[in-house]
């Protein structure tokens, strides 16, 4: 029961940020989403996101900066066993999951369901 | 500088200060509650795929994709029928930031540019939103890459 409110804290908190960012800075979605994915990676760089998944769970996988986290950990994962090449083949190893689910769903939907309105 | 570019700075100027009064309010208080509470109920039902993916076998490392290859299902099916845009406008980034919100942000697009054709409709634009995602996220993953490799910390 505990981790259910660990990740609806921590990742509610990050939904919160985000959208403080979108109002305050009068931005678009697209805009947020796009920022909080280069942060998520430069907090993976640095070290501080691996401790939040471990201790939130979804609540810091699901969010996307758990996504640019997925991207860092893949290149820096590849760099380790196959050196400078990884920096090419980690990110999109990594991630290579929720994309092509994006692309093949996202597809798929559009072929099955009308757009309303 | 002459006259003529300061009227048109000074008319810039007024369109700015009139753009702004114009745009709706936005509630802020009541957006960053809605945000925390729905972002928050999306990443606990995340929680119960990755507690349920533990029992089947997957450890913390390997849950992650499974994980998300369910919450893009999830997301991109709800965005079919229609339900996840009509969240979106209630919920703000408590819908978007979610990896649910990147899988609409997709089907969303594919599903209104059908209409402009499968290949050059649906195929180009389902990465309106989710391109740039993914351009800048990969980007900044190699420049870090590069930091780590160069000072070659990961290095036997």
């Amino acid at each position: 029961m505990e981790s259910y409110l660990i990740a609806f804290g921590v990742g509610g908190a990050m939904c919160a940020l985000a959208q403080l960012v979108l109002d305050l800075g009068k931005l678009t979605p697209a805009v947020v989403m796009v920022l909080f994915v280069v942060l998520g990676a430069l907090a993976s760089g640095l070290g501080v996101y691996a401790p939040l998944v471990k201790f939130a769970g979804a609540g810091a996988l699901v969010p996307l900066p758990g996504f640019g986290h997925a991207l860092v950990q893949g290149v820096l994962e590849d760099v380790r066993a196959q050196g400078f090449l990884g920096i090419f083949t980690g990110g999109l190893r990594a991630t290579a999951a929720g994309l092509k689910a994006g692309i093949v769903f996202g597809f798929l939907m559009a072929v099955i369901f009308r757009p309303r309105g | 500088m002459d006259s003529q570019t300061r009227e048109t700075d000074e008319e810039h100027l007024n369109y700015r200060r009139r753009a702004r009064q114009t745009e709706p309010k936005r509630p802020l208080a009541r957006n960053l509650l809605v945000a925390f509470l729905v972002g928050g109920a999306i990443c606990a039902l995340g929680q119960g795929v990755f507690n349920f993916l533990l029992t089947v076998g997957y450890t913390p490392k390997t849950a992650a994709a499974p994980l998300s290859i369910i919450m893009v299902f999830l997301g991109s099916i709800f965005t079919g029928v229609g339900v996840y845009d009509r969240l979106g406008k209630l919920a703000g980034m408590g819908s978007a930031l979610p990896v649910t919100g990147f899988a609409n942000s997709i089907t969303s697009a594919a599903m209104e540019a059908r209409r402009e054709g499968f290949i050059l409709g649906l195929g180009a634009r389902l990465f309106t939103i989710a391109g740039p995602v993914i351009v800048f996220g990969a980007t900044t993953a190699f420049l870090v890459g590069i930091v780590f490799w160069a000072a070659g910390t990961l290095h036997r």
